[in-house]
C-alpha cells in the first residue's frame, strides 16, 4: 500500500499555485449523524487523521462498542468488529492475540467501558494487551437517553439523576485513567479534551503517540478524551463547550498520566521492577511466535 | 425426511459402557488412558483450534489446564480470560479476525456467555463451546448433570437464532464430534456446543490416540485490516427492522439447511424393542447396560440415542419408535429431553420420563424399573 498524501483530495486537481488548507481524512467515509455540538465527530475525525498519517488504515481494525458511537464503523473506512455493550476490551484482546500484526484499537464510551465495562477494561490493561483504547468520556449515557453515568460530574442532572448526581447513594466520578495509570501492564494513558482547538491538537497528539506505542509492542494505550454530549446535558453547543473546558477539566485534570517509554509514570503499588526481580522478565507471546 | 448418518448407525458400540469408549478397531495396546476434559482439549487442537479461552470451573477445569500447557507449546493463543463473559467475547473477536475457536465451561460459566453467543450467532461468528454441565439451577452441585439441554437446544441467549448442539456418550465420542463441531461451526458459520457432562469430563477412558486434523477454512469475511479491498465489518446490529427482518430469515435459511443436513443419532436393538429408550451423554451408557439388563430378564428394550440434539432426529425417532409399546425418555434433568421426545413422537406411542436431577445419576436398575412401569401402565394397543 502506498503511502496516501498527507494533504490534499486525491480527485481534485489543484490550480496552480493553489494549496489545500482543508480536506476529509480519506479514512472518514461518511458524514456522521451525531448531534449538532457532539464531540464524537471530532474525536472520529482526529483517528482517521492519525492513522492515515502513520499510513496505519490498511492493517488496522477497529473494535466498537455501544453506545452513540455504535455506527463507528460506517464513519472509519476500516475492517471493524461489533462488541456487546462494555465488552470491547475482551474483543480487542481476542482480535489482538490472533493478528498481533495489526493494529487494534477501541473505541468506547464511558457508560460502556466505566460501568458495564469496568471487568474488561481493568483486566486488558493489567495484562498489558498491546492494544489502544479510546475512551470518549461524555459523561453520560448519550445513547439511551442521557441517564447518570459513573463518570457524571456530582449535582448533575441527568435522567436518572433528577435531583442531581448525589454522591451519598451514587459515588463520586470514576477516574479511570488514573486507576489504570497504576497497572504495569498500561505502556500510556493521556486524558485529553477538545474542548477549544488547542486540546483537539493535544487530543490528536496522544492518539498518534498512543497507536505508536501499540507500534512498538510495549502495552496497552489508553487515551480518555472528555467530550461532549449537549443533548443529554441539556445545553447548547456552545454551552456544552465551556462547561467542558470548566467545570468538567476542574474534576477530570487532563494530562499524560503514563508514558513508559519516557519514563513517565505513577508510584505504583506493585512496581514492574518490583515484579521482575521476582519473576524474571516477561516474554511476550507475539515476540516469541513462529513465523506463521 | 432426514436419515441417521450411516457411520452412525453401523457403529453402535461407540457407547457402550466402559470399557467400549470407540474406536474398538484398534486393538487394545495402542491405546491410552486419557481424561475426558484432556481429550476434548487435545481433540480441539488436533483439529487445529488457533485460540482457547476459558475461566476455571469445575468439572470442566483440567480442559482449561491441559489449554494452558498444550496452545502456547503450539505457538497458539491461550488467555486464561477474567471472567465467562470475557472468554466468549475473547472468542468473539479472534473468530472475527479468522481463527478457529474454542471456548469451555460448565454450566453457571455457560449462562454468562449467553449474550455472547447471541451476538456471535448474529454476526455469524464460528465456535465451539464444550458445556461440561454440573447440578443446578444456581451454584447448584459440581455433579454430572444434564439441566442445560433446553439453554443449550432452544436458543440458549436473547432473539431468534439456534445453535448446533452436539451429545457425546464416550471420551472416543467425544473426540469425534469436537472436530465435527469445528466443521459445522465453520461450514454454517455458526456457534456450536457440545454438550457433555461432569462424568464425561472427569472419567478416564482408554482412547485411540488417533486425532484427526481439520483443513483449515479459507472465508471471505475475515478482518486483517483492508488491505487493498473494502473494509468489512462483523456485527448484529441491523437498526432497521426491515433490514434486520431480511437478516433474520437469511439466518433461519441457514438452520433449515442445518436441520436437513446435520442429524446425528445412533440406535441399538431397536429392531423388535417394545420399550424404547431415548438418552444422549451419560445417561445414555446407563440407559444402555439397563437395556441388556432388562432383556437379559425378558423385556424386549432398545435404545434410541440423539447424538445431535439439536437438530434432533425426530423423524427417525418416530419411525423407530412406530411399532413399540411405550418410549421412555431417560435424562439427568428434570424432563427437559422428554419434550423434544414428546414433539418427535406426537402423541403415537405413550412417553415417560425417568430423570435423576442435582448431579444424581439415574441406575441401570432404576431405568429397568421405569421400563417395567411403563410397560404396565400401557396396553400395547398404541401401535
Ligand atoms: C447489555 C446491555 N445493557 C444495556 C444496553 C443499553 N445501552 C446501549 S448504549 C448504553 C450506554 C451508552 O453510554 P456510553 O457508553 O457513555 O456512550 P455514549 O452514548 O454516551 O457515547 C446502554 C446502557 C445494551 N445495549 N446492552
Ligand atoms: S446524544 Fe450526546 S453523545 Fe449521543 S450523538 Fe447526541 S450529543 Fe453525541
Ligand atoms: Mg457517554
Amino acid at each position: 500500500m502506498t503511502s496516501q498524501p498527507q494533504t490534499g483530495d486525491q480527485d481534485v486537481q489543484l490550480a496552480e499555485g493553489g494549496r489545500t488548507v482543508y480536506r476529509r481524512p480519506l479514512l472518514l467515509s461518511n458524514p456522521t449523524s451525531y448531534c449538532p455540538g457532539c464531540g464524537h465527530g471530532i474525536v472520529h475525525r482526529l483517528v482517521a487523521e492519525v492513522l492515515e498519517e502513520l499510513d496505519l488504515g490498511h492493517r488496522t481494525i477497529l473494535v466498537g462498542s455501544v453506545g452513540c458511537s455504535v455506527f463507528a464503523y460506517d464513519y472509519l473506512a476500516l475492517d471493524a468488529v461489533e462488541s456487546p455493550h462494555g465488552r470491547a476490551a475482551a474483543v480487542a484482546t481476542g482480535v489482538k492475540r490472533y493478528r498481533p500484526d495489526k493494529v487494534v484499537f477501541t473505541y468506547q464510551g464511558d457508560g460502556d467501558l466505566a460501568a458495564i465495562g469496568t471487568a474488561e477494561i481493568i483486566h486488558a490493561a493489567a495484562r498489558g494487551e498491546r492494544f489502544t483504547t479510546i475512551f470518549v468520556n461524555n459523561g453520560i449515557y448519550g445513547m439511551t437517553g442521557g441517564q447518570m453515568a459513573p463518570t457524571t460530574l456530582v449535582g448533575q442532572r441527568t435522567t436518572s439523576s433528577p435531583l442531581g448526581r448525589n454522591p451519598a447513594t451514587t459515588g463520586y466520578p470514576l477516574p479511570v485513567t488514573e486507576m489504570l495509570s497504576l497497572l504495569p501492564g498500561v505502556a500510556y494513558a493521556a486524558r485529553v479534551s477538545v474542548a477549544s482547538p488547542m486540546l483537539v491538537g493535544k487530543t490528536k497528539a496522544a492518539l498518534k503517540r498512543a497507536f505508536e506505542v501499540q507500534l512498538e509492542g510495549r502495552g496497552f494505550s489508553l487515551v480518555e478524551v472528555l467530550s461532549t454530549c449537549p443533548v443529554g446535558w441539556g445545553m447548547t453547543p456552545t454551552e456544552a463547550m465551556e462547561h467542558l473546558a470548566t467545570d468538567v477539566a476542574a474534576v477530570y485534570p487532563l494530562g499524560t498520566w503514563v508514558d513508559r517509554a519516557k519514563g513517565v509514570a505513577p508510584a505504583m503499588p506493585l512496581t514492574m521492577e518490583a515484579a521482575k526481580a521476582v519473576a524474571g522478565p516477561a516474554v511476550h507471546p507475539a515476540d516469541t511466535a513462529p513465523e506463521a | 425426511m432426514t436419515v441417521a448418518q450411516p457411520t452412525r448407525t453401523t457403529q453402535p458400540t461407540l457407547i457402550a459402557s466402559p470399557p467400549g469408549t470407540g474406536g474398538e478397531a484398534s486393538p487394545l495396546p495402542q491405546r491410552i488412558l486419557m481424561k475426558g476434559n484432556e481429550a476434548m482439549a487435545e481433540a480441539a487442537i488436533a483439529a487445529g483450534c488457533d485460540a482457547y479461552f476459558g475461566y476455571p470451573i469445575t468439572p470442566q477445569a483440567e480442559l482449561l489446564e491441559w489449554m494452558a500447557r498444550r496452545m502456547p507449546e503450539e505457538g497458539r493463543v491461550f488467555v486464561q480470560a477474567e471472567s465467562e463473559l470475557a472468554a466468549i467475547n475473547m472468542a468473539l473477536g479472534a473468530a472475527a479476525a479468522g481463527a478457529r475457536v474454542l471456548v469451555s465451561s460448565s454450566s453457571p460459566g455457560i449462562s454468562l456467555m449467553a449474550e455472547g453467543m447471541s451476538y456471535m450467532a448474529g454476526s455469524r461468528l464460528p465456535v465451539v463451546l464444550i458445556n461440561v454441565m454440573r447440578g443446578g439451577p444456581g451454584l447448584g452441585s459440581i455433579g454430572a448433570a444434564q439441566g442445560d439441554y433446553l439453554q443449550a437446544t432452544k436458543g440458549h441467549g436473547h432473539g431468534d437464532y439456534r445453535v448446533p448442539v452436539l451429545g457425546p456418550s464416550s471420551i472416543a465420542e467425544a473426540i469425534d464430534l469436537v472436530r465435527e463441531a469445528f466443521a459445522i461451526a465453520e461450514r454454517y458459520r455458526t456457534p456450536v456446543i457440545l454438550l457433555a457432562d461432569g462424568i464425561l469430563g472427569q472419567a478416564m477412558e482408554p482412547v485411540s490416540p488417533n486425532f484427526e486434523a481439520l483443513a483449515p477454512s479459507t472465508p471471505d469475511w475475515t478482518l486483517d485490516g483492508a488491505d487493498g479491498r473494502e473494509p468489512r465489518v462483523v456485527k448484529s446490529l441491523h437498526l432497521r427492522p426491515e433490514d434486520l427482518e431480511r437478516h433474520d430469515i437469511a439466518l433461519q435459511a441457514v438452520y433449515e439447511e442445518i436441520e436437513a443436513n446435520e442429524i446425528r443419532w445412533a440406535g441399538e436393538e431397536l429392531a423388535d424393542a417394545e420399550i424404547i429408550l431415548v438418552a444422549y451423554g451419560t445417561a445414555a451408557r446407563v440407559s444402555r447396560t439397563a437395556v441388556q439388563r432388562a432383556r437379559a430378564q425378558g423385556l424386549r428394550a432398545g435404545l434410541f440415542r440423539p447424538i445431535s440434539l439439536w437438530p434432533f432426529p425426530a423423524a427417525a425417532l418416530r419411525e423407530a419408535s412406530a411399532g413399540a409399546r411405550a418410549v421412555v425418555a431417560v435424562e439427568m434433568s428434570a424432563g427437559q429431553l422428554v419434550e423434544d421426545v414428546r414433539l418427535a413422537i406426537e402423541g403415537k406411542v405413550p412417553v415417560f420420563h425417568h430423570g435423576r436431577m442435582g448431579g444424581m445419576v439415574p441406575t441401570p436398575d432404576g431405568v429397568v424399573g421405569a421400563m417395567r412401569q411403563a410397560w404396565a401402565v400401557t396396553d400395547g394397543g398404541a401401535a
